[in-house]
Formats: structure tokens, sequence, C-alpha cells
């Protein structure tokens, strides 16, 4: 997560200013700690010591307030250019993402290539990317630090993040949410995958597609408990009955590295646990617990299908 | 109490009735001092409790919402009822001796703003027992509406910082009318001490900006509980609005806390230097300088909200504008040591240490002054560092520093010097180890406010460390504390001015009587005992004749505990505002009528 890693055009841009205000910073630290000390220990009482009765230096007053001043414009030219080059229209050909922060997770809407996913975003590399960036519920902020400087989301408004990706690499850049919105605001992360064109091309197209049918005995059961169980009223899996619109989409969460927005790995303990009670994981959870044990509706083999089957949904 | 009672002035009568109905600013300081000190410990604790927690990553200690509802209470404890009320405590000590008058213009408004101060922060602390506050103490919407806080916490907080501000309030109209009517013979504008200054500006900032966060809680009061929607989005509000409502609130608040601090390390340096305040009056400027532009730059809390390129820019350049006449006054304090005779004593270690401390905090906060760094460092531990260099680093170092100062002449015994230097140690070195890790720590991407962490992000050494300096800090304060009880139990044997000091208040007794001067003073100069004593000047002698001292009242804790009730009822039920209210006309009514000579 740390911000003095260069993998994105926006923190390129921030680091312009940032590079000389942490020299500019350094500076005046050290100077004035020497000055402190030195003059501590220069002046300390001693037999015979008078001290000077100076009222005042109008001359140095005047020049020890002019260097600040010059400290400050320094900073400052630099800072309105940044702001005017962040705040600079996207180009015709960002692709655009929809990025809307929930309680606690954030999904991710590309409208030009009709997908919809949660949690995890896959960027082709070198090519602008603009994000609108809404609400559901409460204010959550958006935030990559090695790729761009964080916007908030803020329900009721449409902020904008323009930026481009310039790092290709397996590993995703991690992402989490910058203002405290509730219990699990802790909880809430989420990963930048930063693909070769070729590799998101393939990802898109098979995210745009219908969920892939299960084909696991386990799975077909794990599908068949989905589709009457409490779980379609807030997921969707395309292509299926499932339609909910107010949880995270699973049509292909299976291929997803992380679960719950970014706190766990997505792999069939796991899976399990957050079904069989979610907020036992992230403290506030909408999700209901679905065990039977924690008052919900599925047994532990019920639970055990549908973990194979959502696993199978790649 | 009753002890104290005999050491800190010598008063008619003594016992609990006494200072119950005690309307002597001395008093009332030192009410307001032992009680804010004592929500400073509890704010402390809280602290503690929330590194422990975040020592390690995936710590089990504290749970996701009274994690939250920890940091919230920390921070609202430590601003309003230890850092703003400790300030309080000197000016209301302070502020009638320095200005050569006998008492505030309002001593029973004095006292009412005491006991609203006390009420209200028991009520708010209280909310633990039923649902603390759990929002941050800015408190968003709409996290802070009924739908997504449905416990009563928003509510303690609505009404908690309503009634404390009425307290800030009062308090600011009567130092102000205190500082401007009651000034003694030849105490002009410019003679005045910068601690009196400061507490003159900072009555203007709070007389300002307390209406528009009362305007904002009553309007989150109202979205919770009486079906308004000010700040919700999907029925035509914005919580933008109360963003803006608070900050415009918020950002004077910032200069509240600091200013009375830089006051005090204003009057500590020249004296432990042996020579005057360096540009007096370019200190007192900037200090004008000061509460005019905080009024200027209080977006540049919400950088990143979605404001566009103008209004960025316009308050990124007024926040590196401010930073301007905050520098000058650490060039002052340095030019006042230079060439000095330094007397290095505890509280002379203190006010050193504020000028380094507050630099710290004043370079990361113009910093983050530019927008485009301000959007890797909002809500990220670089900020937690900036306000905790400012406020540990700098107010509540300088509050000691006036601690170490004053308590011979408010007592009449004096802190323990080897107990003091061990204290400043700890703290200077604690505030480091505690604050300074926080500043990397943001720079390696960890966001704030959160109460756990994964491994292997670099986090886990580091808040370790931190963890470490808050419990050094916790030592710091222990060795204060029990230097506080022993220094209590000697006899009191200071003289009127011990170190010989170069304001008024030195020249009373140690304590003070109860009508602070036999004689009003006749101020000849600035540095009125240091101008006297160079040219030969004798004090005047008292003349006998009768001096008026304001008789005790019980209307003050009368009102404020019926303000309290009035305060419970959005809580509960509104009859109880219904009660209260009767209660505080009943006392408003004895008050104005109750005679006074």
């Amino acid at each position: 997560m740390s911000t003095a890693v260069i993998k994105g055009s926006d923190n390129a841009a921030i680091w312009g200013p940032y590079n000389l205000i942490m020299w500019l910073a350094g500076i005046v630290f050290v100077v004035i700690m020497a000055i402190t000390a030195i003059f501590t220990l220069m002046f300390r009482e001693r037999p015979g010591r008078e001290a000077q009765q100076i009222h005042g230096n109008t001359r140095l007053e005047v020049i020890w307030t002019m260097i600040p001043v010059a400290i400050v414009v320094a900073i400052t030219v630099p800072t309105i250019s940044t702001i005017q080059a962040q705040s600079a229209p996207p180009p015709a050909d960002a692709m655009k993402v929809i990025a809307i922060g929930h309680q606690w997770w954030f999904e991710f809407q590309y409208p030009d290539l009709g997908i919809s996913t949660a949690n995890e975003l896959h960027l082709p590399v070198d090519k602008p990317v603009h994000f609108e960036l809404r609400s559901a519920d409460v204010i959550h902020s958006f935030w990559v630090p090695q790729i761009a400087g964080k916007v908030d989301m803020v329900p009721g408004h449409t902020n904008f993040l323009t930026f481009t990706a310039t790092e290709a690499r397996p590993e995703p850049y991690l992402g989490q949410c910058a203002e405290l919105c509730g219990f699990s605001h802790a909880n809430m992360r989420f990963r930048v995958f930063v693909d070769a064109q070729s590799d998101f091309d393939s990802w898109s197209k098979s995210v745009a597609a219908k969920a892939v049918t299960p084909v696991s005995p386990l799975a077909k059961q794990g599908q068949e408990i989905f589709n009457r169980s409490a779980c379609i009223g807030c997921h969707t899996v395309n292509g299926t009955a499932a339609q909910g619109k107010t949880a995270p989409d699973l049509s292909h969460v299976g291929a997803r590295t992380t679960i719950a927005a970014g706190i766990l790995v997505n792999n069939e303990a796991n899976l399990t646990r957050w079904i069989h009670n979610s907020a036992d994981v992230k403290p506030g959870s909408l999700m209901p617990p679905m065990a039977k044990s924690a008052g919900g509706a599925l047994s532990d083999e019920e639970i055990k299908a549908v973990a194979a089957y959502l696993l199978e949904l790649k | 109490m009753a002890t104290i009672a005999g050491t800190l002035t010598q008063p008619a009568s003594s016992g609990i009735w006494s200072w119950i109905t005690t309307v002597d600013h001395k008093r009332i300081g030192a009410l307001y001092g032992v009680t804010a000190f004592i929500f400073f410990m509890w704010g402390g604790f809280q602290a503690l409790l929330i590194r422990t927690q975040l020592a390690v990553p995936h710590g089990v200690v504290i749970d996701a919402k009274l994690f939250n509802e920890l940091f919230t209470m920390h921070a609202l404890t430590m601003i309003f009822l230890a850092v703003m009320p400790l300030g309080a405590s000197f000016t209301n000590y302070l502020l009638p001796l320095m200005v050569g008058a006998r008492d505030v213009a309002f001593p029973r408004l004095n006292a009412l703003s005491y006991w609203v101060f006390l009420f209200g922060g028991l009520l708010l602390t209280s909310s633990f027992f039923f649902g603390a506050p759990d929002g941050g103490w800015f408190n968003y919407a709409p996290l802070s509406s009924k739908q997504y806080s449905p416990g009563p916490g928003i509510t303690f907080y609505a009404v908690g910082l309503l009634i404390l501000g009425v307290s800030s309030l009062m308090a600011a109209l009567n130092f102000a009318t205190t500082i401007i009517n009651m000034r003694a013979p030849g105490m002009t504008m410019m003679r005045l001490p910068v601690f009196v200054w400061m507490s003159l500006i900072i009555s203007f900032l709070l007389i300002l900006a307390l209406p528009p966060l009362t305007v904002a809680l009553l309007q989150l009061l109202f979205d919770r509980e009486y079906g308004t929607h000010f700040f919700i989005a999907s029925e035509g509000g914005d919580p933008i609005l109360w963003q803006h409502l608070f900050w415009i609130f918020g950002h004077p608040e910032v200069y509240i806390l600091i200013l009375p601090a830089m006051g005090i390390v204003s009057e500590v340096i020249p004296v432990f230097s042996r020579k005057p305040l360096f540009g007096y009056p370019a200190i007192v400027f900037a200090g004008v300088a000061i509460a005019f532009l905080g009024w200027a730059v209080w977006s540049h809390h919400m950088f990143t909200t979605g404001m566009g390129a103008v209004p960025k820019t316009i308050f990124a350049t007024n926040t590196m504008i401010i930073a301007i006449p905050t520098g000058v006054k650490i060039f002052n304090w340095l030019g006042t040591m230079y060439g000095g005779s330094l007397r290095l004593n505890t509280a002379m270690s203190f006010s050193i240490a504020f000028i380094a401390l507050f630099t710290i905090g004043g370079i990361s906060g113009v910093m983050h002054a530019s927008p485009p760094v301000d959007m890797q460092h909002q809500d990220t531990y670089f900020v937690v560092a900036h306000i905790h260099y400012v406020l540990v680093g700098g107010a509540v170092t300088a509050i000691f520093s006036g601690i170490y100062y004053w308590f011979p002449k408010m007592t009449g015994r004096f802190l323990d010097e080897r107990l003091g230097m061990l204290h400043f140690w700890l703290w200077f070195f604690g505030v480091n180890l505690t604050f300074f890790p926080m500043h990397y720590l943001g720079l390696l991407g960890m966001p704030r406010r959160i109460y756990t962490y994964d491994a292997g992000l670099g986090w886990g050494l580091w808040n370790m460390v931190e963890t470490i300096g808050a419990y050094v800090l916790a030592a710091s304060i222990l060795v204060f504390v029990w230097n506080f009880f022993k220094a209590m139990s000697q006899p009191q044997t200071a003289p009127a001015n011990p170190w010989d000091a170069a304001t008024l208040e030195w020249a009373t007794s140690s304590p003070p009587p109860e009508h602070d001067f036999d004689v009003v003073p006749v101020v000849r100069a600035r540095d009125p005992l240091w101008h006297d004593r160079d040219h030969g000047i004798e004090p005047a002698q008292p003349t006998g004749e009768h001096i008026h001292v304001p008789p005790p009242s019980y209307y003050p804790i009368l009102i404020a505990a019926g303000m309290t009730v009035m305060a419970m009822g959005p809580l509960s039920h509104l009859a109880l505002t219904a009660i209260g209210a009767v209660i505080v006309v009943y006392g408003i009514w004895g008050w104005a009528l109750e005679p006074t000579e």
C-alpha cells in the first residue's frame, strides 16, 4: 500500500509537487531543530552572563517573514499546475468504469463492455481509464495508492477520477476504502489487476458472458440450493434466476482471488466460513447468517455444496 | 476538594457548599483544571486501548464497534473535555490578574460555564453505557443518520456538543468583555500580556464559530429524531452540507486549541530567558492574522470530496498563507531565547519542546495543504501524525509548561523539579516515539480509523513502536500526578514573584487573596513588574477602602443542571426538555433578582 511506489499516472502527477514539498519540509525541519538545540545549549545561564535586553529587530523580522513567503510560493506553483492537470477532462478514448461504494464492498461496472463485478478491478495497462465514483449508502473513498490519489464516493454526488496504470503484472495492486463508513470500514478493500491489453480483453469477454453451468454433482446440487435460498434476493448470477442487485455480482466469483472485499483468500474453507456467518468475519455484515447453527436455513452439507458451486463460477 | 480549597485561596467559608456556589475566578479556574485533567487521563486511557489493539496485525483486544466508539470518544474527550477546558482553566485563573481586575466581568456566568462543562462532559461520557458515538469526532453524514447509526450514540454526540458549546460561548463572551472593559489604569491593548491577547482572539473565534456548529448539530438532531432530511441525499439533502458547516467551526476550533498554548509559551520563555519577548507587536499581529485567515481555509479538510479545481486552488493557497504568521511566531520565540540567560527548569523545558514539536506538526500540515499531496495523505496516519504533533506536542506540552510555571502562584507551593524533569523527558521521548512513526505509516498507505490491519504490509513494527510510546506517555503522566500530590502536601512557602516575572499576577501573594489585589495596580509599560523594578517604583500601599467581592450563588449550578435535563429530552422523552426548561427559567429568574452586594 506504499504511496511512494509509482505505478500510475495520477500518483506520478502527485509526486511532482510531493517531491519538492518533502525536500523543503526536510530542510525547514533540520534548520529549526538545529537552531532550537543550539540556542538552548549556547544561552544556558552561566555565572556572570547577563541577558541582552533586545526588544526586536525590524529588518530581521522582515527577512524571516519573506523566507516563509518564498517557500510557500515555491510550493504553491507546482501545486496549482498539478490541480489543473488533474482536473483536465478525460481523453475521448478513455475506458469508462463506474465504481459504487457499498457498506462494505466495491461494485465495478464497465458500461461499454456490459460487465458488472465486485471488489476486483481489471484494467488494461497504458490506457486511460475514467472513473465515475458513487455511493449506494454512506461516504466511502476509492484509493489504490500506488496508482492514484483518493477520491471520495459521496451519496447524491458523482465524483470523477482519471488515470492510466503504467505497469502490468500478475500481482494485484492493493486498494482500500479511505473514509470511515461504519463497523467494517477496516475490512473494505479491493484489488486492481493491471493486464496487458490481450489479457484484459480475454478477462472482459469471460466476465461479460453468462455464468458457466456447473459440472460436478456437488456444484449442481449447490446451484439448486442457491436458487431456492435467500441468496438470489441480493446476488446476481448471470443467466440464472439470481438477479439480486444489492450484493456483489457472483457470476464469475470463482475466478476472483479474494472474497469478502479483499479480506479472505478465495477458497473452499473461506467461502464456507463466509456463507456460514459473514458477520463473524466482517462485523456488521449485512449478509444474514446462512447456517442453521447461526440462525439461517442451510445445513453444513448444503453450505459445502453452495461453496462448490460458487468456486465453479469462473 | 476541601483541602485544595484551603490552599488555592483563603476563602471566608470552606467546604463543599462553598465550592458549589463559588463565583471566584480562581476557584472556577481550579475546578476547570482538575476536572479537565481527569478527563485528559480518561481520554488517554481510551488512547491506550486503541494503541493496544493496533500493536499487532489482527489484534483481538478491542472489537470493531468498540474501536470505532473509542477513537470517536478519545477525540471528543481530548478536544472538548480536556484541551479546551485546560485552556479555559488558565484563562479563568490568570486573565483578571493579568489585566489588573479583581474578577471576570460576569462571575456567575463564569460559574455557569464550568458547571455546564462538567455536566455536559458527564452526559457525553455516560454514552458508553448506552452506545457511544462511533462515527468519528467529525461525524460525517449520512453515516451519522438514524438509518446507518440507529443506536443513541450520535444523538448523545449532538446534545453533548450542543451543551458544551453553550459553556464555551458564555466563557468567550465573559472573557472578551473582561479584556475590553476591565483593564487596570494604564493597561493599554499593546501592553497586554500575549496570553491575554490570545484569550481575546479565541473568544471572538468561539463567538463566531459556535453558531455554525450549533446549526449543524440541530440539523443533525432533527434529521435523526424528527424526520428532516438536511443531510440525506435520497431525500434531496446533501451530506456535504454537514462537512461545510462542521469545518467552518472545525478549522477555527484548532486555532482555539493552539492559541492559548502559544500564549502560555509567550509568557514562559521571556521570564526564563530573562529578557522581553522578541517582537511583541509581530506576535500580536500574527495572532490576529491567524484569527482572520483561519476562516478562509476550512475546505482543506474536504480536498478529496470532489471539489473543483478553483475551490481547491483557493483553499490550498489560503492554507499556505496561514503558515506564514504561524511560522513567524516560532522565530519570535527563538529570538527571545537568543542572547538570553536561559534557566532550563521544567517549565522552560516544556516551552522549548513546544517550539520543536509544534514546528514538526506545522511542517506536516503545510505538506497536505497541497491538494495533490493530500490525495495521498487524507484519512491516513500521516494526518494522525500531524494532528498529534500540533495538539500533544503543541497544546498539551505548552499546558504542562504553564502548570509548572503558575503552580506556585496558584497553590503557594512548588512542583518538584527532579520529578518535573523526569516527567518532561518521558513526555518528550514518548511524544516522538508514539507519533513520529505515524508519518511513515501514512506514507506506507495505512488508513486511519481502522481497527485492524493485515500482516505483510510493513505496518506491524511501527505500530508496535507507537504502542510502546503510548505507554511511555502514560508513565510520564503518572510521574506528574505523583508530583502534584507530593507538592500539595508541602507547606505554602512560595513568595509573590518566585521567578522574577514581569506580569501583574506576580504582583500579589501566592496564592492571591480572594479579592486578588489589595490595590488595583497602575500600569506604566508592557512587562509592568520589570519596568517598575528597573525604575525603582514601589508598589502602592492599600488604602483601607472596602473591596467588593461578588457573593456566591447556587443559581449557576441549578441552571446547569436544568440545561442538562433539557439535553436528555432527545435521548429519551421530550418531557425532560420541558422539565429542564422550567428549572432553567426558575434559575434565571432567581439569578436576576438575587442581591449582588
